[in-house]
């Protein structure tokens, strides 16, 4: 497996676009906290460029990844190798050099221009939203043999996520607003991995003192050792989920 | 130097007169210490006659229930200290024309019935109490139907660690007194920093109230006061102030409360008053106005609020102008359509238009009111989408073709540039030197 992984490595630092990931970050980190003036500010700005585009390079980059390593895959598969193994395999490689760029891209500036619980919060949030984008990445891919639609269901995925889902929990908010609302909410934020890693960072800046009642409840929740523990769960079993499911498909699947 | 016999002359008629009045001094002296004919205060002071200076030297007094029935002068010297060990009130005062100055005055217990204060002044006029140090009391200062009080220059503590607001006093209390100046005081850990109800014609000035359980400053029917260079911090909930006209209220500092229902400034029911030159720094709410009418926002900067003004509709010819609004993550925000309040060349810093005239004031009108303000407003838990990608998204949708938000709540002329409202401070920073020389006292 081991080998398999390296092998999958070596393809994707050769094709270059991780390290030009990792540039693209580095630059916009570093550039932000420069612009922003506070370090509060600039995980700020950080994060919603975290949350917009780390979801949508990492998927678009898996899904036609996996593509083309389809015959690699083919190639795999004739030899006495459980499919399983390659699959996570080939999971792990991606999804680790996208990491590692992440980590190198944002996580060093963040140790050097705001380091403390908030920046890792931040960083570890990136890095698991990788892990579970590259997954959804590679459910869409193992959903059909079509580049083309695979690609189009990621990039659904990523819009849903990023945006869709946002407005349908405002729409439902507004028009159940005459209820008690607090703990769907909660329940609602779980439901995306996105919304529960911006909550999660957000209740540990310095201006969830600003969010008033309802923010302090919540504060009260993601503040303690318990509730952060809960997120990273869900968190988890969002990478896990996913994961899971597409294995069984591929394992399943006439190659 | 001609006339060298002249100099003499108004020399000794100096000394003279110096002499004679050290003279009238020490007659009308009682001295409290130790070694003393008198050793406790209570003895001496009921033994004082008008006029007389009580003067207690430094030393620990174990007693309580001091009345002062005379016009006196009760002086600390070398910082006695009265230590009530919760036997009930300190110091009543049951007379006019009345100095208490220079005590540290510690430990009344809660009474629930009788209130019992460090300090209690009850039906008298023209009482001054100056530099006292009061710790850990229910009451503090208490003042019940008093005319002409100088309050200046004391130190209040409280303990309030692990109780609740009803079983705690507040520092300093006042009902029905005219003609107050409070000046230069700290307090914290009371309920209430300052509470007044019905206090005319006042001045409270340069105080520090902070770390109280409930209100930095409190008043209702409180007509006709002047509130300057105070600082209201991390209170529980802030400053709250209601049902009074004609206030004025400048260059004063409201900054750290946070929490649920904490606010820098809770406005209701004030009418007619002016609000200048104030910050509103890292409060959750900034300013909570409600049926609040006639009050005019001027020179004040609102910085990194949660909300900086939470306007009701119950509000209306409010007037703002001139204020900076920078760092808040609403600034404005309200829960209803009818608007009837005037915006007018105030600094936002969210605003995005553009000045192409180059005369410091963008050509665009700019609304405070966003979308999602407006959402958060009537389903708080929406909070949650904070920063959300799609909230930013709506908001600015609405700011292109508004119809949801407030069409009249809008500022026709912002300002390009951040009002720099420095100079004013230096020129705080003036008024607080000079005004911490000695105070000449009336």
């Amino acid at each position: 497996m081991n080998k398999i992984i390296k092998y999958v490595l070596y393809d994707i630092v050769r094709s270059k676009i991780v390290v030009a990931y990792t540039l693209f970050l580095l630059l916009l980190s570093i550039g932000l906290f420069n612009l922003g003036g506070s370090a509060d500010k600039g995980l700020l700005s950080l994060l919603n460029l975290v949350l917009l585009t780390v979801p949508l390079i990492s998927i678009v980059f898996a899904t036609t990844h996996f593509y083309n390593s389809y015959e690699f895959m083919e190639l795999l598969v004739s030899q006495p190798i459980r499919r399983s193994k390659i699959f996570l395999s080939e999971y792990l490689g991606v999804s680790l050099s996208l990491s590692a760029a992440f980590l190198i891209g944002v996580g060093i500036p963040v140790l050097l221009f705001a380091p403390g619980a908030t920046g890792l919060y931040l960083v570890l949030t990136g890095v698991f939203i990788t892990f579970i984008f590259v997954a959804l990445a590679f459910l869409a891919s193992v959903i059909t043999r079509d580049k083309a639609k695979g690609i189009g269901i990621a990039l659904m995925l990523w819009f849903y996520f990023a945006l869709i889902y946002d407005g349908i929990v405002l729409f439902i908010l507004y028009s159940f607003g005459d209820y008690p609302l607090e703990y769907a909410t909660l329940a609602l934020t779980a439901l995306n991995p996105v919304d529960l890693g911006r909550v999660m960072v957000l209740l540990n800046l310095d201006v969830s003192a600003m969010m008033g009642y309802t923010g302090a409840l919540y504060k009260s929740i993601f503040g303690s050792g318990w509730g952060v523990g809960i997120a990273f769960l869900i968190l988890v079993l969002w990478v896990l989920v996913p994961l899971l499911i597409s294995r069984r498909a591929f394992i399943k699947r006439d190659l | 130097m001609r006339n060298p016999s002249k100099h003499i002359i108004i020399w000794t008629a100096c000394a003279f007169v110096l002499l004679l009045t050290s003279l009238q001094a020490v007659g009308g002296t009682l001295k409290v210490c130790s070694t003393c004919e008198y050793r406790s205060v209570k003895a001496a002071v009921s033994k004082a006659k008008a006029g007389d200076v009580v003067l207690v030297d430094g030393g620990t007094y174990k007693e309580s229930g001091i009345e002062i029935t005379q016009p006196i002068r009760l002086i600390g010297q070398n910082n006695p200290v009265i230590d009530g060990q919760n036997s009930g009130q300190l110091i009543t005062v049951a007379s006019d024309n009345v100095t208490i100055q220079g005590f540290t005055l510690q430990n009344v217990a809660t009474s629930y019935t009788r209130d019992d204060a460090a300090i209690r002044v009850r039906q008298q006029n023209n009482i001054r109490i100056l530099n006292n140090t009061i710790l850990k009391t229910y009451y503090g200062i208490y003042l019940q139907y008093a005319d002409s009080i100088v309050i200046k220059d004391n130190v209040i503590k409280g303990e309030n660690l692990g109780k609740t607001e009803s079983s705690l006093g507040n520092a300093i209390h006042l009902y029905y007194t005219d003609d107050v100046q409070i000046i230069g005081n700290d307090v914290q850990g009371h309920r209430d920093g300052i509470y007044l109800e019905t206090v005319k014609n006042s001045k409270v000035q340069r105080n520090t109230s902070h770390q109280n359980m409930r209100y930095g400053l409190h008043f209702m029917f409180s007509d006709n006061n002047v509130y300057t260079h105070n600082t209201f911090q991390k209170n529980g909930a802030g400053v709250a102030v209601m049902y009074t006209t004609n206030v004025h209220m400048e260059y004063n500092t409201f900054e750290d409360n946070w929490g649920a229902a904490s606010y820098g400034l809770l406005l209701k029911e004030i009418n007619n008053s002016f609000i200048h030159n104030n910050i509103f720094r890292r409060n959750t709410t900034g300013i909570h106005m409600e049926s609040s009418s006639r009050l005019d926002f001027k020179n004040n900067d609102f910085e990194r609020n949660g909300w900086a003004i939470k306007l009701m509709t119950t509000c209306i010819d409010d007037t703002f102008r001139l204020n900076n609004f920078t760092g808040n993550s609403f600034d404005i925000s309200t829960n209803g359509n009818a608007q009837h309040n005037y915006f007018e060349h105030n600094y936002w810093d969210k605003y995005t238009g553009y000045d192409l005239d180059k005369d410091g004031i963008g050509d665009v009108p700019y609304r405070p009111v966003s979308l999602y303000s407006m959402l958060v407003e009537q389903v708080p838990p929406s909070i949650m989408f904070m920063r959300s990608f799609m909230v930013d998204l709506l908001d600015n949708m609405e700011k292109v073709m508004p119809s949801i938000i407030p069409q009249t709540l809008v500022d026709e002329q912002p300002l390009m540039k951040k009002i720099d409202h420095d100079n004013n401070r230096e020129f705080v920073q003036v008024l607080r030197q000079t005004a911490s020389a000695p105070w000449r006292e009336r």
